[in-house]
């Protein structure tokens, strides 16, 4: 057996660097005690399983093509082998530098720098069973963990997605076990969830049962023999499935926030307010590919339009309601648009990027200085903004508000449709391919690109309107440049221009992040790390618009023949 | 003759000249009344240049770092400042240690050294895996792929960081043969300051004369002006790509460095973000991809920063006017890019590239 060693190794190596990595952060101990599956699997150990898991794909990967099953399996299994060397080195680490440093007067101390290398990082590694016999357990179960990998490239195609099915199904329940018990609980399945979870933890004849459920429905190709039935349908049935499958999604979407609960429901009103922003900067920056990186700069005028106009506390300027403002906010962030759009027209690429982002800087810096206070509040914010009363109901909770989101979101939409289809719209478009022929086209760009930079700021002026009427309370700080990050990142990840995209990324990078909030400070590190995996392997966006699609696939065939 | 000027501009440029006269007239109302009534003595304003100057100069070496991946990827490396952040944050620890055994007050001088190798090293090490992990599969891409995964990377750095070393702030000792004042055309200035201006201009002109005189550097010229003719004459150009974020990154852990001897606020895990906006204002106000651009762009933000807020904003009546320091940078940003789009030593990239 003539093995591609070099191949073994590095791949190993790799999954292993991943592990160490997952562990010297600390991911791997702060969730050892937050278990998944009864007490056999925790939150910890998942993370450090990522590294031997990856590194048995890619080798299988790697091998599939030039060698027979068994032996990638071999191969996998030696890379996972591999795959425990640098976690070895971690526990000798932390062994050598820590440990023995405990409970004597040294100089410098190692567990100062790096704060995760713990005692228990080192008795989690090792199943708790001292070196010894830890390490060798360690290496078996990378092995194990590389091969369990490699079996997610090498199994026969119908098994393999059902098996990846079934885990990713038993593992995700596991994960959102908080979310699933609040969602059963609203429908009075408390004994389900009772049955399904022990403090948090899926209890294992419940895993076993949802494994096997998503496994069976992926095996028998459920999906598949759905819709060929529809397929076979004649084609007047086909029409009134579509009719009542319209209804009932409109019916889910009226019901969704009664279905899950208050806290999923104020998710889903950040999502909603998400998709409202992108939406507005998928003008900006989808059709007439102006980069907007200030783009909070609106929703903070909206915000505090509402907050000054509405506030029953002693900034409030009027005593106008919800409905009277919202509009004027509207206005007030078409204006800044405009205000804010005059002194950028002549600026373009990273330019442009560089001082929206300025401006965003400046407004958020305005509103904690001093010298504003008197009028908004400076660090203190505006308090006591009134939720907005709808004939007599006030809307305090969230489930009421996210029906306001989804109305703007639904306007907004219907807005951008029209107008990407409108004269303007391709004006737009033409603009953001070629500034310079567009012009020659006979396009007035001053007024194409102050069009898109106020529409835009005023839909991100009316997110941020119902933003302050939802919380009551604003502050500078929440203004500050992550959302403009966030509005930008979801239309990309989504398919820049994209409007079903926008919904997408908005709830992969908005309603992701809420649901996973018990890992509060790596929260951010995985939102970081899902943006580049994204753009490494979509780079076009989850729903990409066809004609971004097609620019990039026609580089790839391009290159192609090339790099082969 | 005068018809026809008439005809040519329209009212963009009516209300862009407009703005900028506007701008002037507040700015001299500003610097009137402040030196008119003599708030402050000139040794204030002495000791608030030199402190700009000190800070000016670690914008500068950050700054380097974006102009020169701009110069040749055209890429705005968001994740730069978090290249700054790792270094000076590895730094510290052995900073604290020789602190602690004596060496850096009884070699003060190998002492920093260590430090700046240090700092280097690391900050290195990430901006060539940076660049190897979220920017190499991505050549080619649309301009805004590598944006995101730079604002992406930017995160997962911090946060690395924060996981690795802890979220406490720590602070860089004094340094004892550094503190202590000198005496300038009669002014008394830190002497740490004039130390990390003297250090960072050794540094900048090594580099530029890394870029002129050498034939990496030669390459770099090459592949900024031209990557595909570059490839053709032979230019290795994931080598000079790597080179480049090596050297950056090198400048960026020297800058985290100088940093942490002036300032005693101390390190952690979010410091990279705010000099990283900074610097990238300094090289766009130098004009970006242009190195000594870059450098005057550093020092000039630098000194306007600390100098201007007390110099204008006072002098219009504007209260606490240093809270709004941040907000001025971002402000001359502004202004700079409507008055000289191209920044000051720039060509017209702004038309020709973006």
């Amino acid at each position: 057996m003539n093995l591609n060693w070099r191949l073994i190794i590095k791949n190993g190596l790799l999954g292993g660097i991943i592990a160490f990595y997952l562990s010297a952060i600390g991911m791997a101990e702060t969730f050892s005690q937050r278990y998944l599956i009864s007490t056999f699997l925790s939150t910890g150990q998942l993370f450090v399983a990522v590294g031997g898991v990856t590194a048995g794909i890619l080798t299988a990967r790697a091998l599939k093509e030039d060698y027979k099953k068994s032996t990638a399996y071999i191969g996998s299994l030696l890379a996972g082998v591999f795959s425990s060397l640098p976690l070895i080195l971690l526990i000798f680490l932390i062994q050598v530098l820590v440990i023995q440093q405990t409970g004597q007067e040294v100089i410098f101390r190692w567990r100062d720098m790096f704060v995760n290398f713990s005692p228990g990082l080192v008795a989690m590694l090792t199943f708790g069973q001292g070196l010894g016999l830890g390490i060798p357990l360690l290496i078996l179960a990378s092995a194990l963990l590389a091969g369990l990998g490699a079996t997610f490239i090498l199994f026969p195609d119908r098994l393999r997605l059902a098996w990846l099915n079934g885990l990713i199904w038993m593992l995700g329940i596991g994960i959102f076990s908080e979310n699933v018990t609040q969602i059963l609980g609203q429908f009075g399945g408390r004994g389900l969830a009772r049955f399904l979870f022990q403090q948090r933890t899926l209890n294992p004849i419940a895993a076993i049962l949802i494994f096997a459920g998503a496994f069976a429905i992926a095996y028998f190709r459920v999906h598949k023999t759905v819709q060929n039935r529809w397929t076979g349908m004649p084609a007047r049935q086909q029409k009134r499935g579509r009719t009542i499958g319209l209804v009932l999604g409109i019916l889910l979407l009226i019901s969704l926030p009664w279905m899950v609960g208050q806290f999923l429901s104020q998710a889903l009103f950040m999502v909603g307010l998400y998709v409202m922003m992108g939406l507005g900067l998928n003008i900006v920056v989808g059709y007439a590919g102006l980069l907007d990186l200030g783009y909070v700069a609106f929703f903070a005028v909206g915000a505090y339009t509402m907050g000054i106009l509405t506030s029953t506390g002693p900034l409030g300027q009027s005593d106008l309601s919800f409905w009277a403002v919202l509009p004027i906010a509207v206005l007030v962030g078409l204006a800044w648009g405009v205000f804010l759009g005059f002194p950028v027209l002549r600026m373009r690429g990273d330019y442009l990027a560089i001082v929206t982002l300025g401006f965003g800087e400046i407004i958020r810096i305005l509103a904690t200085s001093d010298w504003l206070a008197p009028f908004e509040g400076g660090p203190q914010g505006i308090l006591h903004i009134p939720n907005p009363n709808f004939f007599g109901i006030t809307m305090h909770q969230p489930q009421t508000m996210y029906y306001l989101v989804v109305a703007g979101s639904l306007l907004i939409a219907f807005v951008t449709i029209r107008l990407r289809e409108s004269r303007l719209g391709r004006q737009w478009m033409a603009m953001r391919e070629d500034e310079d022929v567009a012009e020659a086209m006979g396009i007035n760009l001053v007024q194409t690109k102050l069009l898109a930079f106020s529409i835009g700021a005023a839909f991100s002026a009316m997110a941020g309107a119902i933003f302050a009427a939802r919380l009551g309370n604003i502050f500078p700080h929440s203004f500050n440049l992550l959302i403009s990050i966030n509005a930008l990142a979801l239309i990309i990840v989504g398919g820049l221009g994209s409007i079903p995209g926008v919904i997408v990324g908005s709830l992969i990078l908005v309603g992701l992040p809420e649901l996973l909030r018990e890992f509060t400070e790596y929260r951010l590190l995985m939102y970081g790390l899902l943006l580049i995996v994204m753009m490494l392997f979509r780079p076009e966006g989850f729903l990409p618009e066809e004609t971004q699609k097609r620019e990039l696939h026609a580089d790839e065939e391009e290159l192609a023949p090339l790099e082969t | 003759m005068l018809k026809r000027y008439f005809q040519n501009i329209s009212w963009v440029d009516v209300f862009l000249r407009v703005f900028q006269i506007a701008a002037l007239i507040v700015i001299t109302i500003g610097i009137y009344n402040t030196v008119t009534t003599g708030r402050y003595t000139s040794a204030q304003w002495a000791t608030l240049v030199f402190a700009g100057l000190a800070q000016g100069s670690v914008y500068a070496l950050i700054a380097l770092g974006y102009t020169l991946v701009y110069g040749i990827l055209l890429m705005i490396n968001f994740a730069h400042g978090e290249v700054y952040m790792a270094g000076a944050f590895t730094g510290v620890f052995l900073a604290q240690y020789l602190s602690n055994i004596g060496f850096l007050d009884s070699n003060p001088f190998l002492g920093v050294t260590a430090l700046i190798l240090l700092a280097g090293t690391v900050s290195t090490l990430i901006a060539v895996l940076l660049e190897r992990i979220a920017y190499r599969p991505l050549r080619g891409a649309p301009r805004l792929v590598p944006l995101i995964t730079a604002i992406g990377a930017s995160f997962a750095l911090q946060y690395t960081f924060r996981g690795l070393y802890g979220a406490e702030f720590r602070a860089y000792p004094a340094v004892k043969a550094l503190s202590g004042l000198v005496n300038v055309f009669g002014f008394n200035v830190p002497l740490v300051q004039l130390v990390v201006l003297a250090a960072a201009v050794v540094f900048m002109v090594a580099l530029y004369l890394f870029v002129e005189r050498t034939k990496m550097g030669k390459a770099m010229r090459a592949v900024s002006e031209d990557k595909d003719v570059a490839r053709l004459m032979g230019i290795d150009i994931d080598k000079v790509i790597v080179t480049t974020f090596a050297i950056g990154g090198a400048l960026a852990g020297v800058a985290g460095v100088f940093n942490g001897l002036f300032r005693p606020q101390g390190v952690y895990f979010f410091m990279g973000f705010f000099p990283g906006l900074k610097a990238f204002t300094a090289a766009v106000l130098g004009g970006i991809g242009n190195l000594p651009g870059a450098m005057i762009g550093g020092l000039l933000l630098g000194v306007f920063e600390s100098l201007f807020p007390n110099l204008i904003l006072e002098g219009l009546g504007i209260p606490s006017a240093n809270q709004l320091r941040d907000a001025f940078a971002f402000t001359m940003l502004v202004l700079i890019l409507i008055f000289r789009p191209q920044g000051i030593f720039g060509e017209r990239l702004a038309e020709k590239k973006a």
